[in-house]
């Protein structure tokens, strides 16, 4: 046995040795760090992704010791906090600092840069049939700005007056006076650098996905025979397009009116006893350019994990996704109206009660788009012959906790009801479960899925169970509670809340909430661990492990620079062929004739033989 | 089953993949869809303009008497009304309207380097390019000009309250009307003058390819006409521009 494994380990790494030579010997630097090829800028942004996840995810464990304890001592959080905790309490203005960049850490750079930034860089190419992005250069680019940008938003953390503090969405005045607070001084400066260069990094991604899927698909694969992470991706891709430069515009106007004494936010302002010379501005226009990009911006995270749980499912389930074209339409539904009701975030900011209400309207309406997919994938799974993989098990997972989010979306997009439920943990729970856990399954869903293409071995199943169960459970136990505090009024970002009699009562389901939050935290070491040993020590993959359709499987199992080594296959068939009757195996892939599979053709097929 | 050729053809439609379905190369795609990003962008700008303009008063009284104030937003006639070298005279938008002028010319000299290119004749190209660089240098020379009008202001200035008089204006305080009257106008013809000077420098750069014969040896002018297209789109802003500081 033990020759015999030697004697593959010195093919492959003949073979490697060999590719490496015939690939224009490229040094490391150019292989590795500023690569242009999309693998390689793809686990660029997986490796980023897990680490900004891990201190998104610590940040939250900090303040869940905050809210779980209240009247507990840290004191020994000092070595690691220093001047943050006072007398074994943590700074009430760095808790406002930890929940701000909780956020906005999970919300741009896990879920957009390291969501979106990986699965769209490196599926693209490889199911669409390219040897690569339309430009390597710019997507090489893209990288190094949000690595750039990620350097900023992490030297921000360590600094004197400590990182912004004004909240995730960052609104002025608050954000716009360095003297309101000591988070919107120097970290907040840093907040705006950072996120502009991080726009500007989305952009130049967007525009290369959505030009390479336009462009570059190979022979025979129309827009209907592309998988649907590809549509999701690309629909993602042009709601980023349409949305972040408007907050590039917000937080330009805002830079100018922290740095430079503009108005343009700000107006009739009392501080410190004394009046502020700003007049005219409005702090609701912020808000306004602000959600036109916030709320596409929970789409734009969670629309590639509707692409990555539909082509999971259907592959695991061995059935062709249910209703395809309504997959493809509902998204596009849910494109278009993420773009036109953001200011149902704004319902109690005393805007016109009518307005608010057509806002609920087109607001109630995405709930159909949803059910559509809800429906498409419960359709799917119906009497699949279902493989639980570890994938499988976190897309199934994603479309429970999909569903249990979107509910309470529901009950929020009321204007009436969101009086009551504004600024509470309601809230809180409903974005987390809806767009925080689910895109996060749906990410762990698409890591578990594809690392056999990125690495060549397998993730271990056994470990990835325990991954999968502990984080489900953990996901459910920490915000099926916080439902309920938010609805009898327990108010979100209150640093201490033992001082209001009515929250008193709540004092053991914050402790149970916040046991939950770090064990489900440390379940993440699992993940950690299986990813990184599994790249050494992994059982190796073959050729196409999950037996599945799309174009990805087609190529070596460690692609070189270019993908294929021979020609670019051609596409005859949409994706989905999985149990069809009449097939020798349980799947066809896309780049079969149907000339090869006469036996399970259906009729109208037969003119294309 | 009748012929070998169908059996292994894939359909070859224009959305059917191995083509550019658009009949645009991936560069040019790239170029439309930064527009469009950069379209929002400068959309939203114009929004912040068009309600902060909506929350001041409009001046009610006689054109003829119309005074600079912080009560109303001024009338833009009577802000951009000075000519360089004709000092003291009432040219209501006498110069901006050249400014645009200037602006739209060295689009239709943009439109004939590209026309050039796609005659292969680099002559030509160098020439329109070089008209183009000096139509949109001239451009920011004059809008340079009117910045420092602005900030200077006139000999009259704004009578405060407290019988002092402020002249010209800045980021803080404006002597033609409210402060964001002039925080939006150094705004949004800041970001669109950086556009333009963006712009110069590309076509600079693109110019000097062109002379070393960088795009005759490649076969194609594209980048010349990607350029021009981005050349287009800022003079289709300044229209916008224009019309929101300008006209109404």
């Amino acid at each position: 046995m033990s020759s015999t494994d030697i004697a593959i380990h010195q093919t492959d790494m003949h073979h490697g040795h060999d590719e490496h030579d015939h690939d224009h010997d490229q040094n490391f630097i150019e292989k590795y760090i500023f690569s242009q090829d999309h693998k390689v800028i793809a686990k660029q942004y997986l490796f980023t992704g897990i680490a900004w996840a891990f201190i998104g995810g610590f940040l939250s464990v900090l303040f869940r010791l905050q809210l779980g304890w209240p009247e507990a001592t840290f004191s020994f959080l000092e070595p690691i906090l220093g001047g943050w905790v006072q007398n074994g309490k943590l700074d009430p203005e760095f808790y406002l600092a930890l929940v701000t960049m909780h956020g906005t850490i999970m919300v741009f750079f896990v879920l957009t840069a390291g969501l979106s930034g990986t699965f769209s860089n490196f599926l693209i190419p490889l199911q669409i049939g390219a040897r690569d992005m339309a430009s390597g250069f710019m997507n090489m680019l893209s990288y190094w700005i949000f690595f750039l940008s990620s350097v900023i938003m992490f030297a921000s953390l360590f600094i004197e007056t400590g990182p912004a503090g004004g909240g995730w969405t960052v609104y002025p005045p608050l954000s716009a006076l360095p003297q309101a607070i000591s988070g919107s001084a120097l970290g907040m400066t840093l907040w705006l650098i950072s996120m502009a260069l991080f726009v500007v990094s989305t952009l130049l991604g967007g525009i290369n996905y959505i030009t390479t899927i336009i462009n570059l698909r190979t022979k025979g694969m129309s827009m209907t025979k592309l998988p649907l992470t590809i549509w999701a991706f690309f629909l993602t891709a042009i709601v980023g397009l349409l949305s972040f430069p408007v907050l590039l515009s917000a937080a330009l106007l805002l830079i100018f009116d922290r740095s430079f004494g503009t108005s343009f936010y700000l107006s009739d302002i009392y501080i410190a006893g004394e009046a502020l010379s700003n007049t005219g501005g409005s702090p609701i226009l912020f808000q306004h350019l602000f959600w036109f990009l916030g709320h596409p911006e929970v789409y734009i995270v969670i629309m590639p994990a509707f692409g990555i749980a539909s082509e999971v499912i259907a592959t695991n389930a061995r059935k062709p996704i249910f209703g395809y074209r309504a997959m493809i339409g509902s998204l596009m539904g849910i494109s278009v109206l993420s773009i036109i009701v953001w200011a149902h975030h704004m319902f109690v900011t005393g805007m016109n009660p009518f307005l608010g209400s057509v806002f609920m309207f087109l607001t109630l309406i995405i709930a159909v788009p949803s059910a559509v997919k809800v429906f498409n994938w419960l359709a799917t799974l119906w009497r699949g012959n279902i493989r639980f993989t570890t994938p499988m098990l976190f897309a199934i997972g994603f479309v429970s906790i999909f569903i249990s989010g979107g509910l309470t979306g529901i009950i929020l997009g009321n204007s009436a009801l969101d009086i009551q439920l504004h600024d509470t943990y309601f809230v809180v729970a409903h974005f987390h479960l809806v767009m925080g856990a689910a895109a996060f399954f749906g990410m762990f869903c698409g890591v578990y899925h594809w690392y056999p293409k990125m690495f060549g071995r397998m993730m271990d199943e056994k470990l990835g169970y325990v991954h999968f169960w502990l984080t489900f459970l953990a996901v459910y136990l920490v915000f099926l509670p916080m439902h309920y505090v938010g609805i009898a009024g327990f108010p979100r970002r209150y640093y201490n809340w033992t001082g209001f009699e009515t929250f008193n009562i709540f004092t053991d389901l914050n402790t149970f909430i916040s046991i939950a939050a770090i064990l489900g935290f440390f379940a993440q070491f699992v993940f950690l661990f299986n990813f990184i040993y599994s790249m050494f020590k992994g059982r190796r993959s073959p050729l196409n492990p999950w037996h599945s359709n799309t174009l990805e499987w087609t190529t070596p199992i460690n692609p070189g620079h270019g993908n294929w080594p021979g020609e670019i296959p051609t596409v005859y068939r949409w994706p989905y062929d999985y149990s069809k009757p009449g097939a020798a195996e349980d799947y066809i892939p896309q780049h079969i004739p149907f000339s090869e599979t006469q036996s399970s053709n259906l009729p109208q097929e037969r003119v294309l033989e | 089953m009748s012929t070998t050729t169908t059996l292994e053809a894939p359909n070859t439609g224009t959305w059917d993949g191995g083509n550019e379905p658009m009949k645009a190369s991936y560069g040019k795609l790239m170029m439309w869809f930064f527009l469009l990003s950069d379209a929002f962008t400068f959309g939203a700008f114009l929004i912040v303009y068009g309600l902060a303009r909506h929350k001041h008063m409009p001046y009610t009284g006689k054109a003829d008497d119309f005074t600079f104030s912080t009560e109303w937003w001024p009338i833009p006639e009577k802000v951009y009304n000075a000519f360089p070298g004709l000092h003291g005279m009432d040219l209501p938008l006498a110069f901006v309207a050249l400014m645009t002028m200037i602006l739209i010319l060295s689009s239709v000299t943009m439109v004939l380097a590209v026309e050039a290119g796609n005659r292969m004749d680099k002559n030509d190209v160098q020439k329109w390019l070089l008209w183009t660089i000096l139509f949109g240098a001239t451009f920011l020379g004059c809008q340079a000009w009117e910045w420092t009008h602005f900030i200077t202001g006139t000999e009259e200035g704004m009578l405060l309250a407290d019988g002092t008089r402020i002249f010209g204006a800045n980021l803080t305080m404006n002597q033609y009307g409210p402060p964001l009257f002039a925080d939006l106008f150094f705004f949004i013809t800041g970001f669109h003058g950086t556009h333009v000077l963006s712009g110069v420098v590309l076509l600079i750069m693109i110019f000097i390819n062109t002379v070393n014969g960088v795009y005759h040896k490649r076969g194609h002018y594209e980048m010349v006409e990607k350029v021009g297209l981005y050349w287009h789109f800022v003079d289709l802003v300044w229209v916008f521009v224009f019309t929101f500081f300008y006209l109404i």
